[in-house]
């Protein structure tokens, strides 16, 4: 039996599946056992407990005497709120220099490959801080504002935007605008009389933002009130610090990941599209890019998982993301070193896994079905 | 194999409760796993901050200095004789009780607040308090603050991870007002956002505080307030639980630096005092008379070693903290005869 290939290879198989479950529970057990030799236990009803702390900067409403629980939503929402646009911008700057690396042109072509060397060989931390302390903290003070255009207001406290107070009916006014919105590319495409909408379907966003504003009551601007600006929306410089750090430093890593996928699609193809007469930004847009697409997906799904778990360097800029206000504060008031770190492995270990679950549906979607 | 364990024990029992009938004053067998551990490596490990002036920075050798650095090497003298067999471990505030529960450091000597949590939840003993202080607030003086509630709506840089916070809270609660804060994990980032502006002030103990301001650009332009919230805020030593041997040590070393500057023995005149000393508080201190050492497992010179190695801690206060570092005046970190909270056992 043991000479056949086949079952010597399950056998090694099972061989490896034991040792992995035994050390797996020697690990437990032994972090059971010294638990118990400290009379600590492992619970999660510290959950429940009150927090009595202030979190700073939170797209939910929070306050000192809701729960710990409340707090995980709290932070897990800033992670996830600077982790997407960190992805967003990484991927628009990242195209954008990537292509600009396989310019023709000399200048465009060596801004670009500096850019890339100079961030991707420089550590992500130090450039967090550099634009947190560097850069951001440069600003003016409150009372010497920077104006801006359209009542924004910008200083060392960060970017300070007019807010909104809603009419009741601007519920249904805004998801109106969402649903115009969101036909407009539909509509762009339909056709009349045998020829496209087109351009006529920009009369939808026109509605919407009517739409948008007729919910509108009154426009609240910032102020200069006691020690801070009252009123309006304030961006901290935390978040921006953060989101300038991670998408950066993710798109010098994406720039490099367009360019091999560019360079990856057969030259002939160029040639091709060129000889048929297309212009070069369509032989980009239309025949490049897309098959570039192909081969650029698994490679751009670890470098947005990357862009995730960086986001927990915020820590060291004030930002409360769930590294700093769950592993930081919670840990030490609660005590509960083992259940905040599984929880916070758990968590980052599931926001990856969905990222990247969604990514290899959307790489199997778009590629290259072999006929 | 339980049965023997517990037979064991009994005999232990009865042996210690005879030895103690018996008339025997001195407990030769100190175990501690600690020591013995310190001993067989011949060095300390001692748990400290990442470097904050006062309690422990790098001076310009690189050579660690403070008040926390003084009570490692003070411990590392009286247990291995030599006040330079330490290694010193930098902590942040956050790992710092995990580092010191995990066993990774001997003891921790880190400006680190005692409370009932810690000692109760946590599992900690609270051996020793170098430093008595209370949460104290600094505010740029343009900003004209006179009392705290002034500091309605403004924005306070804090350290993530501490008792501070929630001190912050209660204060807001109690007086209905709201202190905002911005939490930060490492103290170099948190004084460069006050210094910058991005916050209105820093808050921290005070001993802290008094180091931040030190590394302000313009320190002059800041204020303390005089208002202190969150009671009294003892910092000190803080040890394992479980090795109660080990917790008397570190306590003992602190009292023999009160009880040397009680005694007004100093650094300088030490080896003048222990020539031949009549006062029989000055015999036991230089270990003439009695097993003062060997209580604690150590030898009978390891008091007369630290204050003519490391100094009383009146002398180490003022070289960290005081004239000879910081200014800051002594206030409750006096000896009790001088109006300050600094007390001891008598030493018998």
């Amino acid at each position: 039996m043991v000479r056949r290939p086949s079952s010597r290879a399950r056998a090694a198989q099972w061989v490896l599946l034991l040792a992995v479950v035994a050390a797996a529970w020697y690990l437990v057990s032994n972090a059971g056992a010294n638990l118990a030799a400290r009379n600590m236990g492992i619970g999660f009803g510290f959950l429940g407990d009150t927090a009595n702390f202030d979190i700073p900067f939170k797209l939910i409403a929070w306050d000192d005497s809701d729960t710990y629980a409340r707090a995980l939503l709290v932070c897990l929402l800033n992670t996830l709120l600077v982790s997407a646009m960190g992805i967003v911008a990484a991927t628009l700057l990242g195209l954008v220099v990537g292509i600009m690396r396989l310019s023709a042109n000399w200048l465009v072509r060596n801004i670009a490959l500096t850019f890339i060397e100079l961030i991707r060989n420089t550590p992500q931390l130090v450039q967090i801080i550099f634009w947190y302390v560097a850069v951001l903290q440069t600003l003016p003070p409150p009372r010497q504002s920077i104006v801006l255009p359209g009542g924004l207001l910008l200083n060392i406290r960060g970017l300070y935007l007019p807010s909104f107070h809603d009419t009741p009916n601007a519920g249904w006014l805004a998801a109106m605008a969402v649903l115009l919105l969101a036909a407009t590319p539909l509509v762009w495409r339909l056709e009349r009389r045998g020829r496209r909408i087109g351009a006529w379907a920009l009369v939808l966003p026109i509605l919407a933002l009517g739409a948008f504003s007729a919910g509108i009551e009154s426009v609240e601007f910032p102020a200069m009130h006691g020690f801070n600006l009252t009123g309006g929306i304030q961006i901290p410089p935390e978040l921006v610090a953060l989101w300038a750090g991670l998408s950066i430093y993710g798109a010098a890593f994406i720039a490099e990941i367009v360019r091999a996928s560019i360079q990856s699609v057969p030259h002939g193809q160029r040639e091709a599209a060129l000889s048929l007469g297309l212009r070069p930004r369509a032989v980009l847009a239309k025949v490049v890019l897309p098959q570039a697409l192909r081969v650029m997906v698994p490679p751009l799904t670890s470098q947005y998982l990357n862009i995730i778990k960086g986001s927990s360097l915020g820590a060291a800029v004030a930002y409360p993301e769930l590294f700093q206000i769950f592993a930081g504060t919670v840990l030490n008031q609660s005590g509960r070193e083992i259940e905040t770190i599984v929880i916070l492995m758990g968590i980052f270990l599931a926001i990856s896994l969905l990222t990247s679950a969604f990514m290899n549906w959307y790489n199997r979607h778009v590629a290259l079905v072999s006929r | 194999m339980l049965r023997g364990y517990l037979r064991a024990a009994v005999f232990g029992g009865l042996c210690a409760g005879f030895l103690g009938i018996g008339a025997a004053p001195v407990r030769a067998d100190v175990t501690s796993p600690t020591l013995e551990a310190v001993k067989k490596r011949d060095q300390l490990v001692c748990g400290i901050d990442t470097g904050i002036p006062g309690y422990a920075y790098q001076d310009s050798a690189g050579e660690w200095q403070g008040l926390d650095i003084a009570y490692c090497r003070a411990i590392a003298d009286a247990v291995l004789g030599s006040p330079k067999k330490v290694k010193f471990i930098p902590t942040t505030s956050k790992v710092r009780f995990s580092v010191l529960k995990s066993g990774e450091i001997d003891v921790l000597i880190r400006d680190s607040e005692q409370s009932f949590k810690r000692n109760t939840d946590l599992g900690l003993d609270e051996p020793a308090v170098n430093f008595f202080t209370g949460q104290t607030f600094m505010v740029r003086k343009s900003l004209n603050v006179a009392h705290l509630k002034d500091l309605n709506g403004a924005t306070i840089c804090v350290l993530t991870g501490t008792t501070l916070e929630t001190n912050i809270a209660d204060y807001n609660k109690a007086n209905g007002i709201k202190i905002n804060t911005l939490l930060f994990e490492k103290p170099e980032e948190a004084f460069a956002a006050a210094d910058s502006g991005r916050c209105d002030g820093y808050t921290d103990d005070g001993g802290s505080v008094a180091a931040a301001r030190s590394t302000m650009k313009k320190p002059d332009d800041w204020m303390f307030v005089p208002e202190t919230i969150g009671g009294l805020e003892p910092l000190g030593s803080l040890t394992r639980q479980g090795d109660e041997a080990w917790t008397r040590l570190v306590k003992w070393v602190h009292y023999s630096m009160l009880e040397a500057e009680v005694l007004g023995i100093t650094k300088a005149n030490a080896a003048e005092m222990g020539k031949a000393p009549t006062d029989p508080d000055v015999r036991r201190f230089f270990g003439l008379e009695g097993d003062f050492g060997k209580l604690l497992g150590v030898d009978n010179g390891w008091s007369a070693r630290i204050v003519s190695d490391i100094g009383n801690y009146g002398e180490v206060y003022e070289a960290t903290f005081g004239k000879g570092g910081l200014g800051l005046p002594r206030g409750m970190n006096n000896l009790y005869s001088n109006g300050g909270l600094q007390t001891l056992p008598t030493w018998h």
